[in-house]
């Protein structure tokens, strides 16, 4: 689960990880109230949306009066922000951060991630703040620090002020810089969070370490014991059809190819959208459904694929182990029937009570294409999706 | 022979008496020489009771104690599961398999940090389990598509496995073992570890291995099989199509900061002399010809 900036910097505070004294804003007058209560002479007006790269695609602007702020906000409030994370279309802006402007001497970067082969987590940092990372890490590798965290110990002074000299920190603010790097462990281990991205952490001309910026993601399988987390969460930032979905305990994520899929098990979802690819045609999403196959949930699942105008096609992969081909067989009849289907459906069955499932898709009186494997199930629905019949 | 499990290993269920504890126990019950390797459960609170004979204990070490359990298999909810995997190591077992699907990784994190010198293997979280055809089934695949043979199958994805399996049956070779090794990015047994066991494995001749998006697993795997693995080996990778930054279904199946890409460990994959194929539907196509 991902969180917005002023959201992350609420949980910084409370880690003792300092951050710029910032107020969010809803609407124009918020962000003028905002301003004003913070002081001036310097805000800057900060677009939230849950992707990165908005100060280049517009979406943060330094304000020097309370009439700028009010036209800034107001520009920026309602835009569609177009960034490198977000695709073409951009994503609406409908809260800001206004926050006091900062004095930068250096920008940094840290961030926290699971490092999967060692199993723990590392935190990351360079002198080369405020830029896009990935690039950093692949023209100057050697400017990216890493130290792994001992899970029982926690970051140590000793590493934490290791790593503060590495990227270049001067002495007099290194114990700042170890009570941002410690903070951030804390916040890091306590929220379950995935990652943890401040960028740019910078040095001030006074010599104070503050996080200019605060990305946060959680582990969704540890949200049921932050209900405070939960609480942040922003639906105007997700995708209809995944939050639909998701409300059925159905794992959906939109693309943008013309067939849909529903398959049950991961890896074979993944599979099933490579193959649709591999004979020329292009997934409309990834669709994996689990547990019971119940009319109802295939149904769900169709209307869920239905929302998208541009669905040419449904591909319906199943390996029936312990959930049974029959049973899918009735379900994906009976979606049918409910939703009145009227894109081409291939339904591939394999495994537990395939003939019974066959017989019952062949008995419907339904115009469903079958397919033995997932190639021939691919080249038929890729065909179907052109408007042939193959 | 086999890896990892036969129709010798006594196993102990913990979270027998759950809804998935039940009907998993009593499918590998029927399974093979399953009446005779399911020797017990575990439940604090039901402790001296039964599950349809299979005698319930209160702790892991009292099971083991009571019928000489080596191995244990993990049904228990996601908030308890990494406590679970824990009791089970500290009863010093041979290997524990964890079904269990969505343990918060901070839990996993802190598990794995105390198996440190241990000598219980872990296989999972998040997987569907092991089996050696004709003999035992720990888990939750479909017993009826395997076949006994000599084609080792490892692999993240439980449905995918079943996939090569069917494959492999279908082409009436048969596997030795089936291994699934999960989806979540802190797990026990990787790739490499699997491919080590099949390779010393007089009774494999050669292991299909299926990866998917995120992490570097694969690519370490492939590198250990180019200079020591005795048995040819082919492989697919799921995820070509995968967006960036999307979690696909699996906790470990992303792709983050442009790294663990499909292109990417099939390429290292390929560099390595396994061969691969981009077409999950040939997989046993592509096995049967690195047997000739």
């Amino acid at each position: 689960m991902k969180i917005h900036e002023y959201q992350g910097k609420e949980i910084f505070r409370r880690y003792g990880v300092p951050v710029p004294r910032g107020i969010p804003a809803f609407s124009v007058d918020d962000a003028v109230k905002a301003a004003q209560s913070l002081g001036g002479p310097v805000w800057v007006v900060k677009a939230q949306i849950h992707a990165g790269g908005r100060g280049k695609g517009g979406g943060v602007k330094l304000a020097r009066s309370i009439d700028e702020v009010r036209d800034l906000s107001g520009k920026i409030l309602g835009m569609q922000l177009v960034t490198h994370q977000t695709g073409a279309q951009g994503q609406k802006v409908r809260r800001l951060l206004i926050e006091e402007g900062a004095d930068i001497r250096k920008e940094l970067y840290a961030a926290m991630i699971v490092d999967r082969a060692s199993q723990r987590v590392v935190l990351m940092a360079s002198s080369e703040g405020g830029m896009d990372i990935e690039e950093v890490a692949a023209k100057t590798p050697e400017k990216i620090h890493r130290v792994t965290i001992d899970p029982v110990k926690g970051l140590t002074d000793a590493q934490a002020d290791d790593i503060g000299r590495k990227i270049g920190i001067p002495e007099a603010s290194l114990a700042e810089a170890r009570a941002v790097f410690e903070g951030l462990y804390r916040a890091f281990d306590e929220t379950d969070a995935s990652l943890a991205e401040i960028n740019p952490l910078i040095l001030t001309g006074d010599g104070r370490v503050i996080a200019l910026d605060a990305k946060l993601n959680f582990d969704d399988n540890a949200l049921f014991r932050h209900p405070d987390i939960v609480a942040m969460r922003d639906l105007d930032e997700e995708d209809p059809a995944e939050i639909e979905a998701s409300k059925f305990d159905l794992s959906y994520i939109s693309l943008d190819g013309d067939i849909g899929c529903l398959v049950n098990g991961a890896g074979l979802a993944m599979a099933t959208m490579d193959v649709i690819k591999l004979y020329g045609g292009n997934p409309a999403n990834f669709f994996v459904f689990g547990g019971a196959a119940t009319t109802e949930k295939v149904t769900e699942a169709f209307k869920i694929m239905l929302r998208n105008p541009h669905l040419k096609a449904i591909l319906v992969n199943i390996f029936g182990g312990i959930m049974k081909c029959d049973t899918i067989a009735e379900g994906i009849v009976g979606a049918s029937k409910a939703v009145s289907l009227k894109v081409p459906l291939v339904v591939r069955m394999k495994g537990t009570n395939e003939d019974l499932g066959k017989k019952i898709l062949a008995e419907s009186g339904l115009p469903i294409i079958t397919a033995n494997n997932m190639a021939e199930a691919a080249e038929k629905v890729v065909a179907a999706a052109r408007g042939e019949r193959k | 022979m086999s890896i990892l499990v036969d129709k010798n290993t006594k196993v102990v269920t913990q979270g027998i008496t759950g809804k998935t504890g039940q009907f998993h126990t009593r499918m590998c019950r029927d399974y093979a020489n399953g009446r005779n390797c399911f020797v017990a459960g575990v439940n604090p609170k039901k402790a001296g009771e039964d599950f349809e004979g299979i005698p319930i204990y209160a702790t892991v070490r009292d099971a083991k104690q009571a019928t000489g359990a080596n191995v244990s298999v993990i049904y228990v909810p996601p908030a308890g599961a990494a406590a679970a995997i824990d009791e089970a190591v500290d009863a010093d077992l041979d290997l524990v398999i964890c079904i269990t699907e969505g343990i918060p990784v901070r839990d996993m994190i802190r598990t794995r940090y105390r198996m440190q010198g241990k000598r219980t293997l872990l296989l999972g979280p998040n997987c569907p389990g092991v089996i050696t055809p004709d003999e035992i089934k720990i888990g939750i695949m479909p017993g009826h598509i395997h076949r006994k043979g000599r084609i080792g199958i490892v692999s993240r994805s439980g449905t995918l496995t079943y996939e090569a399996v069917a494959q492999v049956t279908e082409l009436g070779l048969g596997q030795s073992t089936a291994v699934g090794i999960g989806g979540d990015p802190v797990n026990g047994l990787k790739h490499i570890d699997v491919l080590k066991l099949f390779n010393d494995d007089p009774e494999t001749d050669a292991v299909v291995m299926i990866g998917e998006i995120g992490g570097g697993d694969e690519e370490t795997a492939a590198e250990w099989a180019r200079d020591n693995m005795k048995k040819p080996v082919v492989g697919f990778i799921a995820g070509v199509t995968a967006p960036p930054g999307k979690r696909m279904g699996h906790a470990g199946a992303i792709i983050s900061g442009g790294k663990g890409t499909a292109q990417e460990k099939l390429a290292v994959m390929e560099a390595c002399g396994i061969k691969v194929t981009k077409n999950p539907a040939e997989m046993g196509k592509l096995l049967l010809s690195v047997l000739k």
